[in-house]
C-alpha cells in the first residue's frame, strides 16, 4: 500500500538525524528496526519538543526560532474558543521576522526590563499524537508547566501546546504552534517577555 | 479621620513638583478614591460589549464593585455589584448574562436589570411591620448616581453632584470624535476581548507617562532598534515592509530631540492631548481605498477635515488613556496605592475596509497585548519609581521642564514652540488632582 510505502521515508529521516544526534538518539536508531513506525514517531516528536522547550530556559533564541519553518507562525490566543490568528487579537502572533524583532530586543543592552535577573523552566508532557500523514507531517498535541523567576518573584503559567510539525530533511518544523495558557484570560501580574 | 491625618494637601503639590507621599502613603490613595474616583466620571465600557438586555460587565470604580448592564428599555444602567438583602455580590463574573432578571445565589432575590427589586421568595408574609417595603429604595440594588454616555462611551458617577459629562469631557471629547468619525458609519463597535495588565505601581506614574514625550526613545530603544533592523531587511528583501514595523521602530527613529516639534494641549480636569508622530497616514494600496470609502460616506471635504486629525494620545482624567486614531483605549483601574490594574480594549470601525481594523489590531497585539515588547519597559520603570519614590532619598517629584513657559489659551494650556517634551501635562494633573482632592 502507497501509505505504508510513503509511512517507511519518515523512519529513514529518522535514522539520518540520529547519526547526527547524541546517545540517546543513537539507541532510538537501533530500536527502530524493530519499533512500530507509530512509536518512533512518538519518540522523535517528543525529542523535538523537549528541545525545543530547553532552547527556552537556556535562553538559545535563535536556536528557538529555527526550529519554526519559514512561513512558521508562534500563536498564543487570549480565548480557547479562537481558530485562527488572522483577524483576532493574540497574546502572541509571530513568524519568524517579529520572532527575530522580540529575539534582538530581549538581547540589546538597553532592554531594561531584561536586566533583572530571571529565568523559566518547562516541564513537557502528555504528548499525544493526533494525527501523522504519509509523508510525515504530525500534529501533536502537549501540555505543559512553566515556573518563571523574575528577581524574587515566582510565576506559574501552564496550558496545552499543538504543533504542526512539518518533516524536513532536517528533521521537523513548526508550521505552527497552538499555545492556550489555562491563565490565557487571567490578569497578568506584569507581562510576557518571551514565548512560553 | 483622613482630614486630620493629612491637614493640608495644599503642600504635598506645587505647581512644579509633587511630594513623593502623593504616590506612596496609603492614606492619599484612600482619599483619593473617595474625592477622585468615586466622584467624578469614570469610563465603565462601550455600549456594544453588553448588546441583549440583561447582559453585563463587571467593572471596578475607585474601590467599588460595579455592574454594566443592558437593560430590557435598551438603555445601559451600572449597578453596585451588591444584593441589598445581605450584601452578596450579586455577579461572580467578569461578564455574563443576567437573562431575564438578576437573581441573587444566596437567597434568591431577584431584581430587574435596572435594578428594582423584582421578587423575594415568600414575599406575601413576614415582612408585615417591617422597614423592608415595595417603596423603600434601599430595597433595590444600588445604582450609580449618575450614568451618561458619548458616542456609545458610557461613563458613571458615583456623586450627584458635579459636571455633567459633556462638561467633564470638554475638548477631550475629541478622542471619541475623532474614533467615531474615522468610521465610515460614524461609530465603532467592541474588539470582544480585554487584555488586563497588572502594575506594581501607583496608577499617577501610568498616566504621567502616557504624554511623556521624553521617554520612549529612552525607553523603547532597545524594541525600536530590533524592529527597525527587521524593517530594512523586509523592504530590502521585498521593497515593502507591514506598517506594524513602522509602529515599533518609531519609538528608536523618533529621537529624543526630536520629540519637542510635537505639542501638549492641557484642559481642565486633567485632561491633555499629545498630538500624533507615527504618520498613520501613507498612502499605501489599502489606505487609499479607505479614503475613497470614507470620501463616500463623508464628502471630501469632511472625510479630509476628519483623516486629518493627528493625535497620538488623548488622556481623560484620571482613568482613560485613549489611542483614537488606533481605535484603542487603556481603562486604569487603581487596586493599592501601589498596584494598578490596566485593561485594555480595541474597537473596529464601522464600514472600513478589513485591512485598517487589521493595521490597528497589529499595533493592539504588538504594543498592548500581555506580550507587548513595548509596555514591557515602561512597567519596568513604574515598578522602579515605585521603589524610588519609597526611599527618604528626596521628598520631591520634579516637573521642571519647561516650567513657566506654558501658554495660557481661552480654556487650555498650550506648550510653547517646540516644547513638545515638556512636563505640561503632569503639572496638568496634578493642578486637578489638588483642586478634586481639596473638596471634602
Amino acid at each position: 500500500m502507497a501509505t505504508k510505502r510513503k509511512g517507511a521515508s519518515p523512519r529513514k529521516a529518522l535514522k539520518k538525524r540520529a547519526v547526527r544526534s547524541s546517545k540517546p538518539a543513537r539507541a532510538v536508531k537501533s530500536a527502530a528496526v524493530t519499533r512500530l513506525n507509530g512509536r518512533d514517531t512518538q519518540h522523535a516528536v517528543e525529542q523535538f519538543l523537549y528541545r525545543q522547550a530547553e532552547y527556552l530556559d537556556t535562553k538559545r533564541w535563535q536556536n528557538y526560532i529555527d526550529l519554526f519553518s519559514g512561513d512558521g507562525i508562534y500563536w498564543m490566543p487570549p480565548d480557547p474558543s479562537h481558530t485562527t490568528w488572522e483577524g483576532m487579537p493574540a497574546i502572541f502572533a509571530e513568524d519568524q521576522n517579529l520572532m527575530t524583532v522580540r529575539m534582538n530586543r530581549v538581547l540589546h543592552p538597553d532592554a531594561w526590563s531584561q536586566r533583572p535577573l530571571w529565568g523559566t523552566n518547562h516541564v513537557v508532557g502528555n504528548v499525544t499524537i493526533e494525527s501523522e500523514k504519509p509523508n510525515g507531517d504530525v500534529v501533536v498535541r502537549s501540555r505543559f508547566h512553566m515556573m518563571e523567576l523574575r528577581r524574587d518573584d515566582v510565576r506559574h503559567f501552564a496550558g496545552s501546546y499543538v504543533h504542526h510539525l512539518k518533516r524536513t530533511k532536517d528533521g521537523y518544523r513548526i508550521k505552527l504552534q497552538r499555545v492556550d495558557m489555562t491563565n490565557a484570560q487571567a490578569a497578568y501580574d506584569y507581562v510576557l517577555q518571551v514565548w512560553v | 479621620m483622613l482630614q486630620e491625618r493629612i491637614p493640608d494637601l495644599a503642600k504635598f503639590v506645587e505647581p512644579d513638583r509633587v511630594r513623593r507621599e502623593v504616590y506612596t502613603d496609603p492614606t492619599i490613595f484612600e482619599l483619593e478614591m473617595q474625592r477622585i474616583h468615586e466622584r467624578v466620571w469614570i469610563y465603565c465600557g462601550h455600549e456594544s460589549q453588553v448588546p441583549q438586555p440583561g447582559d453585563y460587565y463587571a467593572v471596578q470604580i475607585g474601590r467599588q464593585p460595579m455592574l454594566m448592564v443592558r437593560g430590557k428599555d435598551g438603555g445601559v444602567h451600572v449597578l453596585y455589584n451588591r444584593c441589598p438583602h445581605r450584601g452578596n455580590m450579586m455577579c461572580g463574573d467578569r461578564h455574563g448574562s443576567a437573562g431575564e432578571f438578576f437573581r441573587c445565589s444566596y437567597h434568591s432575590w431577584t431584581f430587574q436589570h435596572d435594578g428594582t427589586l423584582r421578587t423575594i421568595p415568600m414575599m406575601e408574609s413576614g415582612y408585615e411591620g417591617t422597614r423592608w417595603t415595595r417603596d423603600n429604595p434601599d430595597c433595590n440594588m444600588k445604582r450609580a448616581a449618575r450614568v451618561e454616555s458619548y458616542r456609545g462611551f458610557v461613563f458613571a458617577s458615583l456623586s450627584e453632584e458635579g459636571p455633567t459629562l459633556a462638561e467633564f469631557l470638554g475638548p477631550s471629547r475629541i478622542a471619541f470624535d475623532d474614533m467615531c468619525d474615522r468610521a465610515p458609519e460614524g461609530e465603532v463597535e467592541i474588539v470582544p476581548n480585554c487584555f488586563r495588565v497588572v502594575q506594581h505601581s501607583n496608577w499617577k506614574i501610568f498616566l504621567e507617562n502616557q504624554l511623556d514625550a521624553l521617554h520612549p526613545s529612552v525607553t523603547h530603544q532597545s524594541t525600536g532598534r530590533a524592529a527597525r533592523d527587521v524593517e530594512i531587511a523586509i523592504e530590502k528583501r521585498t521593497g515593502h515592509a507591514p506598517l506594524s514595523y513602522h509602529m515599533l521602530s518609531a519609538f528608536a527613529t523618533v529621537t529624543i530631540d526630536k520629540w519637542d516639534v510635537f505639542q501638549t494641549l492641557n484642559y481642565p480636569h486633567g485632561h491633555c492631548i499629545l498630538t500624533g508622530y507615527m504618520g498613520l497616514r501613507p498612502k499605501d494600496p489599502d489606505t487609499l481605498a479607505y479614503e475613497r470609502v470614507m470620501e463616500k460616506a463623508y464628502g471630501k471635504a469632511r472625510a479630509e477635515e476628519i483623516l486629518g486629525v493627528n493625535i497620538h494620545h488623548v488622556l481623560i482624567y484620571p482613568g482613560l488613556s485613549v489611542q483614537s486614531p488606533l481605535q484603542q483605549l487603556r481603562a486604569v483601574r487603581p487596586l493599592g496605592v501601589d498596584k494598578t490594574l490596566t485593561e485594555i480594549w480595541h474597537f473596529r470601525l464601522k464600514g472600513a475596509p478589513e485591512p485598517i481594523y487589521r493595521r490597528s489590531l497589529a499595533y493592539y497585539n504588538l504594543v498592548n497585548s500581555p506580550a507587548t515588547m513595548i509596555n514591557a519597559d515602561d512597567l519596568e520603570n513604574f515598578w522602579k519609581c515605585q521603589q524610588g519614590l519609597a526611599s527618604e532619598g528626596g521628598d520631591w517629584v520634579s516637573f521642571h521642564r519647561h516650567f513657566g513657559r506654558d501658554i495660557a489659551k481661552e480654556g487650555y494650556v498650550e506648550t510653547g514652540p517646540n516644547m513638545g517634551t515638556s512636563e505640561a501635562p503632569m503639572r496638568n494633573q496634578m493642578k486637578a488632582w489638588s483642586e478634586l482632592m481639596s473638596k471634602d
